[in-house]
């Protein structure tokens, strides 16, 4: 039981570590991921053919992971940076879809859809599975703690002012004599690289990749996460995590009498995507809330949330 | 050599004018509401499910199905809209967006659970190729080919002739003057997404004729559906044939030189390509 509780508790943390890189870009800067699976994909694999198949340590699998993302996030933003923002929801949506097409086709990379499996962990084998998994989920806590105090220092200082007056108003920020496009291509890359490295954390958790694992339904998972939690809130990118990966595990032990196991799956599909729409009609501030920093205006009145600035970019 | 170019080209705009209707139908929302719905993908599936009960429980052929086709994703997109995607539209288009993915998880889901994983097909009557020109053409194909013709020009007769269909372009050009001419915006923004989810039903019913009927066969061209219509011009009718056509033109001619999985990546390139040259598309964003 308390290994299960530790299972659980490690994969709310990878939940957990995507929101948080999904939130650097779309919570502060602005710019919806909808292919943010794509970015996890691309870490998962460039650890596991580098561990795998080339035998590098996992240390530099991990780092390589966190480079290789944020160079496809560089790319992204750079093509979709001056565009508007359901340009940036169309192409992510679209880079997953292409990633997931490769990982099933280059089969001399990536083993096709057989996917990766052996991929090594910190002292497993060594240790016993129990054991294994608290070192795991106490090395998935310790990157939980750096990326956090680092989002959070970016959060309050200068550069992460600078972020949100992009979500807010770009065009603002460029007459202040901000460079828009930089600041937009950085806090992309840096969430980017945090999925990326989320990636190779599940990779090396599991021990194996597979083109299926990364299907459009994980990111509606993360984004729901984010939004319950509160989009533009660390701490909300968090609990949202917890919540999200509770509720599904949870809805593992509900067995409903009479029904297939494809049907239970597409009923708790369902209910995500329900959710997600709740959370969105009836609380699209979240469970934590932003709190707007010191000096900025008291919120509008009405219904206006974090989405609204989200969803105001350039050209409209 | 030539002969296969050729027929590749033939398939191609076979492939792109069936194309072209899942392609409007993003493109008639966007011109109106403007956002890109991702419910399209589900929307096609709820008519391909549909043209398929009516098909083989109901014995009705292809053109008779896809009437049915249309009502049937018209009403449920309706619907889906009211419930999931329309209370959310006052807190920002980008929520809108994500609300439209996840009714399209919703919805494909609800077919999941009373359909099954299982790839199911059309009760067709197999027919032998036609020879022409020494390209060879199916029946089916050329039924299909006909039916989108007709489904894209009633689309065109009434927004061009009809009072409604002005009130649409009038909302789409210029939504406050279209207002202040009192032209009720929720009818008309009921009306884009009625006729653009039929539409969606159409395409994925002739998108199933060729391929099969699952859970997933709308959003499995959901690349090809929205290339064509950012290429075109997102919230351009006629620019989503345009681009419809190219792309379908495009992912046949790729055959020559990359897998066959690789068909889908081809929309994901040209998106880029049109993003990085000419972001408007290629027929610009005015409507129509």
């Amino acid at each position: 039981m308390l290994d299960y509780a530790v299972t659980v508790l490690t994969f709310a943390g990878l939940y957990g570590l995507m929101a948080l890189g999904l939130n650097i870009a779309w919570g502060m800067a602005g710019m919806v991921n909808l292919g943010l699976v794509g970015f996890f994909a691309v870490g998962a694999y460039t650890s596991a053919i580098l561990t795998v198949k080339v035998g590098a340590p996992l240390i530099a699998g991990a780092l390589a992971a966190l480079a290789v993302g944020a160079a496809s996030g560089v790319v992204v933003a750079l093509i979709t940076g001056r565009l508007r923002d359901d340009y940036l929801a169309i192409v992510t949506l679209g880079l997953a879809e292409v990633i997931r097409i490769a990982a099933s086709n280059e089969i001399w990379l990536t083993n096709g859809t057989d996917g990766i499996s052996g991929l090594p962990g910190p002292w497993r084998g060594q240790v016993s599975p129990q054991t294994f998994n608290l070192i795991y989920l106490a090395l998935t806590l310790a990157v939980i703690a750096v990326v956090l105090s680092l989002l959070q220092n970016v959060s309050r200082s200068p550069y992460g002012r600078v972020l949100r007056a992009i979500r807010d108003d770009p065009q603002v920020a460029a007459v202040a004599g901000k460079r828009v496009m930089r600041f937009k291509v950085e806090a992309f890359a840096v969430s980017a690289g945090i999925l990326g490295l989320a990636g190779a954390l599940y990779g090396h958790y599991t021990s194996y990749v597979a083109p299926d694992v990364f299907v459009p339904l994980l990111t509606l998972n993360v984004v729901l996460a984010l939004v319950l939690g509160g989009l533009g809130s660390n701490y909300g990118a968090l609990l949202g995590a917890l919540v999200i990966v509770a509720f599904q595990e949870s809805a593992r032990f509900i067995g409903i009498a009479g029904l297939s196991a494809v049907q239970v799956a597409a009923v708790r599909e369902f209910a995500i995507a329900v959710g997600l729409i709740a959370v969105l009609r009836y609380r699209p501030q979240g469970l934590v809330p932003e709190r707007p920093p010191r000096l900025a205006a008291a919120p509008a009145a009405g219904r206006e949330t974090r989405l609204d600035v989200a969803a105001s970019g350039p050209g409209r | 050599m030539a002969q296969q170019v050729f027929q590749l080209l033939l398939n191609g705009l076979i492939a792109g004018t069936i194309l072209a209707v899942p392609a409007i139908s993003v493109n008639t929302i966007y011109a109106v509401l403007r956002f890109p719905n991702f419910a399209v993908a589900s929307l096609a599936t709820v008519g391909a499910f549909a043209g398929y009960a009516a098909n083989t429980w109901l014995g009705l052929p292809a053109p008779a199905a896809t009437v049915v086709a249309f009502l049937v994703a018209a009403l449920v997109g309706i619907a889906g809209d009211e419930i999931a995607v329309r209370p959310i539209r006052p807190g920002g288009l980008m929520a809108a967006t994500i609300a439209s993915v996840a009714l399209t998880i919703a919805l494909e889901n609800v077919l999941r659970f009373f359909f099954g994983n299982e790839a199911r097909g059309y009760n067709l009557p197999v027919l032998r190729d036609w020879h022409v020109f020494g390209l060879l053409l199916g029946p089916q194909e050329a039924k299909d080919f006909l039916i989108a013709v007709v489904a894209m020009t009633a689309v065109f007769l009434f927004l061009r002739f009809t009072r409604t269909g002005k009130a649409m372009r009038a909302v789409a050009d210029n939504p406050v003057l279209a207002d202040i001419k009192g032209i009720d915006p929720v009818f008309v923004g009921r009306l884009a997404t009625g006729i653009g989810m039929g539409l969606a039903g159409v395409g994925g019913m002739l998108l199933a004729l060729d391929t099969t009927v699952d859970p997933l066969t709308g959003f499995r061209a959901i690349l090809s559906i929205f290339a064509a219509a950012v290429v075109g011009g997102l919230g351009s009718i006629p620019g989503a044939v345009v681009g419809a056509l190219l792309i379908g033109v495009a992912e046949e001619l790729s055959l020559l030189v990359v897998a066959p999985d690789y068909r889908t990546a081809v929309g994901f390139v040209a998106i880029l390509l049109v993003l990085t040259l000419r972001p408007r598309g290629i027929l610009g964003d005015r409507a129509y």
